[in-house]
């Protein structure tokens, strides 16, 4: 029997970021487990339904150690959900998937040492991520090439050119273009609904807003050429002339 | 201190080599002393289109490796006497091109020519990137395709990323030189036109060159097309590139816009 797809409805895919822990074993690992083991003794639970990321950057180990690794911090109830900085020839099916462009936040601090610090013991709560106050949005005076992948997951994205077949913007608000768009767009992707997609000239190769995404194809040919502007309203795709 | 170019495109067989070797002939014919640099290691062609091949000793990869000088591996022109080539090697691959080395070899070819040309190899791997490292102006040559367009786009923005001077915070002169345009296909609709190509990549015109069998001619006979007869087409629209890029402000016809009125009556030179 083969199924058939009555319902043309799309799957939602959407980028995503999350604090997670990362955590950087050092070489030999049973010396850094005995540590770990300190640690947790002093603070049970510390690692318990929290994300956390391997840090194997520019550790030279095979992929039997690596499995031996989270073997042994599996047991310790340390469940990692990625590995970043790892030889794409070092992972295999049975490890947690390779994660990559992580960004630091503020340092989650270990629990006190009880034995030095009796008596006054303040729980240290995971702070919060602070990311440093950035402008929310980014205005681009140069064209986007093609290859070029342009990502601001903070806000509105505006340029003042074209981007070209090949290239992508990907912006967490609207995206701006005084151009022709002959790449892709993506606004909306840390998912906003109401982000637009603005250009002067519609050439793209496809356009997404919010995981909502449409091909060149699906756009027709009455708009090509055209100032267009592109938005969601109900999980539906609407797009209309600007001019 | 001389000019250092690269000619590049990012697609094969657009007429890097062809155009890098005419306009290093034209320039050197001013007066100039000017160096054709070949970086397309393992796939030489320079040699051939500068009719070098048979003068061939050291190469670039040698001098980089330290088992030649430069003065041994550059190879001055029979016809003009301003005019050099640097050759690649044939037998190695491009991973024998270091940055150290690429460098120490530009650096001492800036302080001898007026130009130092160097020809670019396909792609955006390593030979590629090294021949666009070093320099000052860069010459993207395009054809008047969709494909050749969406590569040259690349290259341009490699070359405002990955060269010193993007690196340093300085500004990459950036030409484009349209090859193999042909304005019978142009005026059919079949290539995409002068003004498309321009809004797609916006940077300045240094020339078209027209597709012309001369060309060819030349390239097969080892003469660039410059050196080869200067009152054909193609070579004119060189001649006319390497005066604007010396800074002259040259208006850049369009090969058949302007067709007069002996055009009208006896029709189309066959291509």
């Amino acid at each position: 029997m083969t199924n058939v797809l009555t319902q043309p409805r799309p799957i939602r895919l959407k980028g995503r970021s999350f604090l997670a822990l990362a955590l950087t074993p050092e070489l030999p690992f049973e010396d850094w487990l005995v540590r770990l083991d300190d640690l947790a003794s002093r603070s049970t639970g510390f690692f318990m339904r929290r994300p956390v990321v391997l840090d194997i950057t520019g550790m030279e180990i095979d992929r039997s150690q690596l499995h031996g690794l989270v073997e042994q911090l599996r047991t310790r109830n340390v469940r990692i959900m990625g590995i970043e900085g790892a030889r794409p020839s070092l992972l295999d099916a049975n490890l947690p998937p390779a994660m990559t462009d992580g960004r630091p936040t503020s340092d989650i601090e270990a629990p006190p040492n009880e034995d030095t610090k009796a008596g006054a013991v303040e729980a240290v709560a995971p702070q919060a991520p602070q990311p440093a106050k950035a402008p929310s949005s980014l205005v681009v005076t140069q064209p986007v090439r093609s290859g070029q992948s342009l990502i601001f997951t903070e806000g509105d994205v505006t340029i003042v050119g074209s981007v070209a077949s090949g290239a992508e913007v990907i912006a967490g608000g609207s995206i701006h273009i005084y151009g022709t768009l002959r790449g892709r767009a993506m606004a909306g992707t840390m998912g906003n609904a109401s982000a637009r997609i603005f250009c002067r000239k519609l050439e793209a190769e496809l356009v997404a807003i919010d995981g909502y995404y449409k091909t060149a194809e699906d756009l027709g040919s009455d708009l090509r050429g055209k100032p267009v502007q592109f938005w969601l309203e109900d999980d539906t795709f609407k797009f209309g002339s600007l001019a | 201190m001389g000019k250092v170019i690269v000619v590049t495109s990012g697609k094969g067989g657009v007429g890097k080599t062809t155009s890098s070797a005419a306009l290093g002939a034209a320039l050197a014919q001013n007066g100039d002393k000017v160096v054709v640099v070949d970086f397309d290691v393992g796939l030489r062609n320079l040699d051939l289109i500068m009719g070098a091949e048979r003068r061939v000793v050291y190469d670039l990869v040698n001098v980089i490796q330290g088992e030649a000088k430069l003065t041994q591996a550059l190879i001055r022109d029979k016809r003009l006497e301003s005019l050099y080539l640097l050759p690649a090697s044939q037998t190695r691959d491009k991973d024998n091109l270091t940055e150290e080395g690429v460098e120490k070899v530009i650096r001492a070819l800036k302080h001898a020519f007026d130009w130092v040309i160097c020809d670019s190899p396909a792609g955006i791997e390593r030979g590629a990137t090294l021949a666009m490292r070093h320099a000052d102006v860069a010459i993207v040559v395009t054809n008047p395709e969709v494909s050749s367009v969406r590569d040259s786009d690349r290259i341009i923005g490699l070359l405002d990323s990955k060269t010193l001077r993007a690196e340093n915070g300085e500004r990459m002169e950036k030409h484009l030189l349209l090859t193999r345009y042909d304005p019978a296909r142009a005026e059919r609709g079949d290539m995409l036109k002068v003004d498309d190509v321009l809004e797609i990549l916006s940077i300045p015109l240094l020339g078209i060159i027209p597709e012309s069998m001369d060309v060819l001619r030349a390239s097969n006979l080892g003469t660039p097309v410059t050196l080869a007869d200067d009152r054909s087409a193609p070579s004119i629209a060189y001649f006319e590139a390497a005066r604007r890029l010396n800074g002259e402000d040259l208006p850049v016809t369009i090969p058949g816009e302007k067709r007069g009125f002996f055009g009208k009556f006896f029709g189309r030179k066959a291509a």
